[in-house]
């Protein structure tokens, strides 16, 4: 299988002979936003390989998205072919997904596809969380047109992860990755 | 799992995972560290976990019961995701409380097999909205008070839960504001919806002082720093409320809480008849044909 090595995830090092399970895993599809790779994505936060396979490791976007369950047959399925003899997925919780780790290559083909990428994730100060009724500070603009206003027309679009908007200029509706 | 062909997908031969059931997905803490911290009555970390899974596993049913039901598709969705948020940090809940007890039970035992005497929810979560404007209420209050609550817990000293808490705060801080800003929109909108709001408002908030109420489980818990007193939540709980009731032009939250109970709570596993009826209609499947595939 010829292999695409598409980038590894933010902050993993090439160690040497596991780059090629590294890309392999990386590789793979997310099952909702197919633009993008896993490794796009953010959330492979280790690979291992030794004499009895290899172990990758993820953590998930959102607790309840279902697409994690299809990325873990897929992850599995894809170092098979590859030539993997065993492989395994493991879970890390900790620390949490943010959309911070979405590459800037994964960005780049998110606008390509109409989708407008996430800005910087929310920073909190000391005390409770603050609550944001309406118009949040950061702008939107359209992945479309470049036109700065937009809307939002639904906080939660196919999925969990983005939210509908439309452009005040040239109409079109979009959907944004919302910041976590 | 192919992505071109969902129908494919779904009766995927060389898995075991059911989907259409609802039931086999992997263990969703697979390859996360098991241990119970030091001084830890392991039987009161079971106890925890399910208080807090169960909260959102009923809330989320609830949530669930309105796809179809609301008044746009856009909020169709909104709830639906809410929902499944919910659902995901049950998954997690229950699967770390059937960890440390160590009885073979998974997720799917615990939220299918149980009666409502072994679900430790509180009774909040069981409300039945009779309309949006109550859903709202409803969501406002159990986001708030979760949000506070998931906040503290990123804290533990258990890093699963510790893990858990710090990954629901980003969603469960997008639930209270589409909960708030629906509260906003209808009570500053027309006489009609504004009335609408303030009933319902009037009819849930009333009903918040069990989330507030320790249990002794929590208490212990929360001196051995795993969990939060729930106590400790209420100015935060309160402040938001204000806040919302102010932007919503509707008078201010209740200053008392109601009296629901004589000391029962969901917390020891009494329940009203909600409970039996939601978990008739979850758990119907999974008891009629327990596990079946197709």
């Amino acid at each position: 299988m010829k292999v695409t090595a598409s980038g590894r995830p933010p902050g993993m090092a090439d160690m040497g002979g596991v780059f090629t399970a590294t890309a392999v895993a990386g590789s793979v599809a997310d099952p909702e936003l197919p633009v993008l790779t896993l490794a796009d994505l953010g959330i492979i936060r280790d690979v291992r390989e030794s004499d009895d396979g290899v172990v990758v490791t993820i953590t998930p976007t959102y607790s309840g998205c279902p697409a994690m369950e299809a990325m873990r047959d897929d992850i599995v399925g894809a170092l098979h072919r590859a030539g993997f003899g065993r492989a395994e997925v493991r879970t890390v919780l900790s620390p949490a997904w943010t959309t911070d780790w979405i590459s800037e290559t994964g960005r780049a083909k998110l606008a390509a596809a109409g989708i407008a990428p996430p800005g910087a994730a929310p920073r909190r100060g000391a005390g409770p969380i603050p609550l944001v009724i309406g118009v949040r500070a950061e702008a939107v603009p359209c992945p479309q047109c470049g036109h700065a206003e937009t809307e939002q027309l639904a906080a939660f679009s196919a999925t969990a992860c983005r939210e509908l908007r439309r452009c005040l200029s040239c109409r079109e509706p979009f959907e944004h990755v919302k910041e976590i | 799992m192919s992505f071109d062909d969902a129908y494919d997908a779904l009766t995927d031969h060389d898995d075991d995972t059911r989907w259409a059931y609802g039931t086999g997905f992997a263990d969703p803490l697979a390859g996360v560290p098991t241990a119970v911290p030091d001084g830890v009555d392991p039987a009161d970390l079971v106890a925890y976990s399910l208080m807090l899974g169960d909260d959102a596993l009923v809330m989320s049913h609830r949530l669930q019961q309105w796809v179809t039901r609301a008044p746009e598709l856009e909020d169709e969705m909104a709830i639906a995701n809410i929902g499944l948020d919910l659902l995901g940090q049950a998954r997690l809940l229950l699967s770390r409380a059937g960890e440390v007890e160590g009885a073979g039970r998974g997720e799917d035992a615990l939220a299918y097999l149980r009666d409502p005497a072994g679900f430790r929810n509180v009774r909040l979560a069981e409300l039945a909205a009779e309309d949006f404007a109550h859903l709202v209420a409803h969501l406002l209050v159990f986001a708030t008070w979760r949000l506070a609550l998931l906040d503290r817990l990123s804290a533990s000293r258990d890093p699963v839960l510790a893990a858990i808490g710090a990954k629901g705060v980003k969603e469960v801080t997008y639930h209270r504001e589409y909960a708030a800003g629906w509260v906003v929109r209808l009570g500053d909108g027309t006489e009609v919806s504004h009335a609408r709001m303030r009933a319902a408002a009037e009819a849930i908030e009333p009903l918040a002082g069990e989330l507030f109420a320790p249990h002794e489980i929590e208490l212990r818990l929360a001196a051995a720093g795993v969990a939060v007193d729930p106590a400790t939540l209420r100015p935060e709980f309160d402040d938001v409320l204000t806040q919302v009731h102010q932007l919503a032009t509707l008078p201010p939250p209740p200053a008392r809480d109601a009296v629901t109970t004589s000391g029962a709570s969901g917390r020891d596993g009494i329940h009203g008849p909600e409970l039996a009826e939601i978990l008739a209609e979850m758990q119907e499947l999974a008891r009629a044909i327990p596990g079946g595939a197709w």
